[in-house]
C-alpha cells in the first residue's frame, strides 16, 4: 500500500447464516461508489466480487469482517471470516464446485460459482485460508488495469 | 416502442405483490433461479423471471438494478421479500405461467434476452 489516502474506508460485519441480511454490505458498497461516480461497469464487477465474498461468509463461516477502502484509482478489499476454511482450494475454484448444503443450494445459493465471478470481476486476488479457522479473502480493482 | 413494467401484467396475467416505478421501462430480460448466475449475466434495467421468492431476491436485484422481479408457477412470496421490495421500490409480479410460458409472452413483447459481457 501506498501512503495515499483513502476516499472513504468501510468496516461491516457479516454474520453467518444470515440470509436475511445477506447482500446488505454489497447493496452498501453500490450505492456508495454510485455516490462517487465511478463508471457503471467498474462498479459491477466491484459489487460482483463484493458480493459473492459477503455471500460465502453467510453461506459458510460464523462470522466475518467485510473492509473496503475506496481510492480514486482503485479499490481494496478484505474478507475475513471466521469459518471452516477451504480445504482444497484449486477444487473451489472449480466452476460448479460446491461443499453448500442441499437447502442452501434450493434458494439458488452456493451453486458453484462464488470463487470463479470473484476471480473473473477482480483485478488481483489472493485466499489465505486455514482448516478449522478461517479464510481472508483479498482483492483488488484498478480503475485502468493497465496502466 | 418502449416496454415499461405496466404492461407486463396482462401479458403474464399477473399479480402485482408490490408495485414500484410501474411507468419505469425495461430493455431487457433475464431468466433462472441461480443467484450468482443472475449477477454475473444480467442486465440492468432487465426483468427477472424466477422461482425464487426469498428476500435475498431483492438484494441481488437491487446489485443489478432490476427494476422487476416475476416470480412464477404462482409460488408463494415470502413477508420479507415484500416489505424489501416495498421499501427498495422494486416491483413484484406473481403468475400462474411456468418460467418459459412466462419468458415466450415477454420477448413477444419485444423484450430481448441480453447478457453482461465477461471480463
Amino acid at each position: 500500500m501506498t501512503d495515499e489516502k483513502p476516499l472513504i474506508e468501510i468496516e461491516r460485519t457479516i454474520t453467518g447464516g444470515d440470509f436475511q441480511s445477506a447482500g446488505d454490505v454489497s447493496s452498501e458498497l453500490k450505492r456508495i461508489l454510485q455516490q462517487i461516480g465511478f463508471p457503471a461497469a467498474f462498479s459491477r464487477r466491484v459489487v460482483i466480487a463484493a458480493y459473492e465474498a459477503e455471500m460465502n461468509v453467510v453461506i459458510h463461516a460464523f462470522r466475518g469482517v467485510f473492509r473496503a477502502w475506496i481510492f480514486p484509482q482503485r479499490i481494496h478489499i478484505e474478507v475475513d471470516d471466521e469459518g471452516p476454511g477451504i480445504p482444497d482450494l484449486e477444487l473451489a475454484f472449480q466452476e460448479g464446485y460446491s461443499t453448500a448444503p442441499p437447502h442452501i443450494r434450493e434458494m439458488g445459493f452456493g451453486a458453484g460459482y462464488g470463487l470463479s465471478n470473484m476471480k473473473k470481476c477482480s483485478d488481483r486476488l489472493e485466499i489465505d485460508t486455514r482448516v478449522g479457522e478461517g479464510t481472508k479473502v483479498i482483492m483488488d480493482f484498478f480503475l485502468n488495469p493497465d496502466s | 416502442m418502449a416496454v415499461k413494467i405496466r404492461d407486463l401484467v396482462e401479458p403474464l396475467e399477473a399479480t402485482v405483490l408490490v408495485a414500484g416505478d410501474m411507468e419505469r421501462e425495461i430493455r431487457g430480460g433475464y431468466c433462472g433461479d441461480l443467484l450468482s448466475d443472475c449477477i454475473a449475466h444480467a442486465v440492468e434495467d432487465s426483468v427477472w423471471v424466477t422461482v425464487q421468492s426469498h428476500p435475498n431476491v431483492i438484494a441481488v436485484a437491487i446489485l443489478v438494478g432490476i427494476p422487476c422481479v416475476v416470480v412464477v408457477n404462482n409460488y408463494d412470496v415470502d413477508k420479507e421479500t415484500l416489505d424489501r421490495a416495498q421499501k427498495e421500490g422494486i416491483t413484484v409480479l406473481r403468475t400462474p405461467l411456468s418460467a418459459f410460458e412466462a419468458v415466450a409472452r415477454l420477448s413477444a413483447l419485444g423484450i430481448p434476452g441480453k447478457k453482461r459481457r465477461e471480463h
